[in-house]
């Protein structure tokens, strides 16, 4: 070896051992911290995933706020949430799922059961997600209606019951009526039927969602409106009723029907904003986004029902302890209306909603939840106007749209068949 | 002494060997596996069973999805080879100087600073109902409606994947440009060749390990893609990559690792054939 060699080893040598020295004093500083503070809520760190919807950065500042510990958020579209909750409970503490989500996670144990003894407001939850009737004359829809995927008969259950067990496998937060968005604008004529999605008028200018389980309960609702189809039950559908659904889509996207398929919240809005569609499945606050950059978008109320759909938080297998008390604390919070008020303001509703009344002004109340004209102008959660004075709300108040739900989305017993249906139907 | 450098060469290969069975042979010996195990609909199970193949090759969806993707991969080679040669040639025998010749190959990389899903997404406004292309287009008195085709359609995937990979075809084939004894050109001149006889009969033959291996970055490339063809194509059309993204997304592991695997199969094969025609090690 040659001297400069040598020299480059003792340099080398040297540098090690100073970042050897450098990392023991901060392991030893990470190390010792928690073992200080470990019987401090406030070093409490609770891992929430979930849909775009309700993961948001203003709860997550809110909750450091009112409650002391973090919360750390990740966004993720259905499908990949779905994936998430089923194959990697490790990596969450608090899932934020939709309720066909939950019938397709549960089995898998990935989540444990909530007493519903611990959370305050639950006598206050709507009756959706109790006994499924949200008046007591409703009926309840097709689909996976949540309180039917709502309780287990205990902690570790792996069956769903169908009474009010005290034991919840999610606590609802979040919930809303699905139905067409349309460009008013550009189509200028009243829309009143679901069956107007495949009308010829708009070919290449509509578009579906490419979320399989949502998508297919939109066709449903099309091919019922137009007639084609009548179904037993349009969430739990047989297979000759799939083939005949996605042979009605298949003949009407190969004759152009379609503009594009959207998978993601933003793609949708873009869509929509661009003009590239003007009528498509869509969700709220996707709408409220349309409006926001100033262009006219209706979520058109159609005579057949809404399609709907809910969401709520489960909780973690591996959480325990401090870590559960805190999102026992955290659920609680999230039911006593602040949050609430933050999502009708973007057009959802709140699972108890009388909460969520005392954090929104008279007029919001007004607009949002019992379908009365606007007194002002109404302002999204980020301060865009959506609304002026004398506006209504699309679709008139919570009952109204609430009960005029035709169906849940859905998993269906067919669902494996289904999907490869659905596969068959992109590359159609 | 002879021994010693026999285990010093052993030991040289160890480490990359180790990496290259660690990070490629064990993946993809697990991908092999997982297919052949079974899926409920959220759990995977270990099983021995031909059901993933036997449903992969029992539909019709298949067929077209690969042949979709031949298309694509196709049509964009032939594309980037032609654009990609062109800019190479002029690089290596127009342009003179060495400083120009540098400047002008990085001002070909520049948008490559940003990402490729910025590249592609901006496509989207630029082609749209009311994008620039089609405004610019009608201001002109060339169309009086505004083009559908331009978006969310076959035509717009290509131009898409053309503009992604054509610097792949033009770096190795400049490359290998460079690389050609400028005597030799000097002498076909010399012996009356046409332009034409020169390129065809002495740059055409030496550029071809170039050809080739900008050939095997773009057909690989465009055939394992997926998201260029979900964003471009609307979601409306499928290739072979969105097959396996669906499956996954839909938790049917066993069902992607299968189509995965003959995804691979199929690569290799197209890559062997192409190697067939230059050996890339000779020219190397």
């Amino acid at each position: 070896m040659t001297p400069s060699k040598k020299t480059g080893g003792m340099n080398r040598r040297s540098l090690l051992k100073g970042a050897a020295a450098t990392a023991a004093i901060a392991s030893t500083n990470t190390i010792g911290a928690p073992m200080i503070w470990a019987q401090n809520i406030k070093d409490i760190t609770l891992r929430q995933f979930g849909t775009g919807v309700s993961n948001l950065n203003d709860v997550a500042t809110k909750v450091k706020e009112d409650l002391g510990f973090t919360l750390e958020m990740t966004a993720l579209d259905s499908d990949a949430v779905t994936q998430r909750a089923a194959t990697q409970p490790d990596s969450f503490d608090i899932a934020d799922i939709e309720y066909w989500i939950c019938k397709k996670v549960w089995p898998t144990g990935n989540l444990q059961a909530m007493d519903t003894s611990k959370i305050a407001n639950y006598d206050k939850i709507v009756g959706i997600f109790r006994d499924g009737k949200l008046t007591p004359e409703s009926t309840i829809a097709q689909g996976t209606a949540p309180h039917s995927v709502g309780f287990v008969e205990g902690p570790g259950g792996t069956e769903f019951v169908d009474n009010e067990s005290g034991w919840m496998t999610l606590i609802p937060t979040i919930y809303n009526a699905d139905t067409l968005g349309i460009r008013p604008d550009l189509i200028n004529r009243p829309i009143s039927n679901w069956s107007e999605l495949l009308n010829p008028e708009f070919k290449g200018k509509a578009s579906i969602l490419d979320i399989s389980s949502i998508g297919i309960m939109d066709m449903a609702m099309v091919c019922e409106s137009m007639g084609e189809i009548s179904y037993g039950d349009k969430g739990n559908m047989t297979k000759e009723e799939i083939d005949k659904t996605f042979a009605i889509f298949t003949e009407a996207k190969k004759a152009g029907q379609f503009r594009a398929f959207w998978k993601t919240f933003d793609e949708s809005v873009n869509l929509m904003a661009s003009g590239e569609v003007v009528i498509q499945s869509m969700w709220s606050p996707a709408i409220t986004a349309v409006k926001s950059r100033g262009i006219p978008c209706v979520y058109q109320p159609l005579e057949e029902g809404y399609r709907s759909w809910g969401g709520g938080l489960g909780l973690s297998n591996s959480l325990s302890g401090l870590e559960l008390e805190a999102a026992y604390e955290y659920i609680n919070w999230y039911l006593s209306g602040w949050v609430g008020g933050y999502l009708m303001r973007q057009g959802y509703y709140s699972a108890v909603p009388e909460t969520s009344k005392e954090f929104m002004s008279e007029n919001e109340w007004g607009y949002w939840f019992e379908g009365k004209a606007a007194t002002d102008t109404i302002t999204s959660p980020t301060g865009d106007p959506l609304a002026q004075a004398g506006d209504v709300r699309d679709g008139g108040s919570f009952t109204d749209r609430m009960g005029a739900v035709a169906c849940w989305n859905a998993v269906m017993d067919e669902n494996q068949y289904m999907v490869r249906k659905w596969n068959e139907f992109i590359a159609a | 002494m002879r021994l010693n450098r026999h285990v010093a060469g052993w030991l040289m290969a160890t480490p990359l060997s180790l990496v290259l069975a660690l990070f490629l042979l064990l993946p993809i010996g697990m991908i092999v596996i997982v297919s052949f195990w079974g899926a409920t609909e959220f759990s995977i199970y270990p099983a021995f069973q031909f059901d993933n193949y036997e449903f992969l090759f029992g539909s019709p969806v298949t067929y077209s999805v690969f042949i979709n993707t031949f298309k694509y991969a196709v049509v964009t080679w032939f594309f980037t080879l032609t654009i990609g040669f062109t800019v190479a040639y002029f690089l290596a025998f127009h342009v003179r100087s060495l400083t120009w010749q540098i400047a002008l190959f990085l001002v070909c990389t520049i948008p490559f600073w940003t990402s490729n899903i910025i590249r592609m997404i901006s496509w989207i406004p630029f082609l749209g109902r009311n994008g620039l292309a089609n405004s610019t287009l009608i201001s002109w008195g060339v169309i009086d409606e505004p083009v559908e085709w331009l978006l969310f359609s076959d035509f717009s995937v290509i131009l898409t994947f053309v503009h992604l990979y054509t610097l792949f075809m033009v770096v190795p084939i400049f490359n290998t440009m460079m690389r050609i004894d400028k005597s030799l050109i000097e002498a076909a001149y010399d012996n009356g060749a046409t332009g034409f006889q020169t390129l065809t009969n002495i740059i055409i033959p030496l550029t071809k390990p170039g050809i080739m291996i900008g050939s095997i970055f773009v057909v690989t490339l465009v055939m394992g893609d997926f998201i260029t063809v979900r964003f471009m194509s609307g979601s409306q059309s499928a290739n072979v990559g969105r097959l396996i993204s669906n499956d996954i997304a839909l938790l049917q592991y066993p069902s992607a690792a299968a189509t995965a695997v003959v995804l691979l199969a199929t690569v290799l094969i197209v890559i062997a054939v192409l190697l067939r025609f230059v050996d890339i090690r000779k020219e190397l």
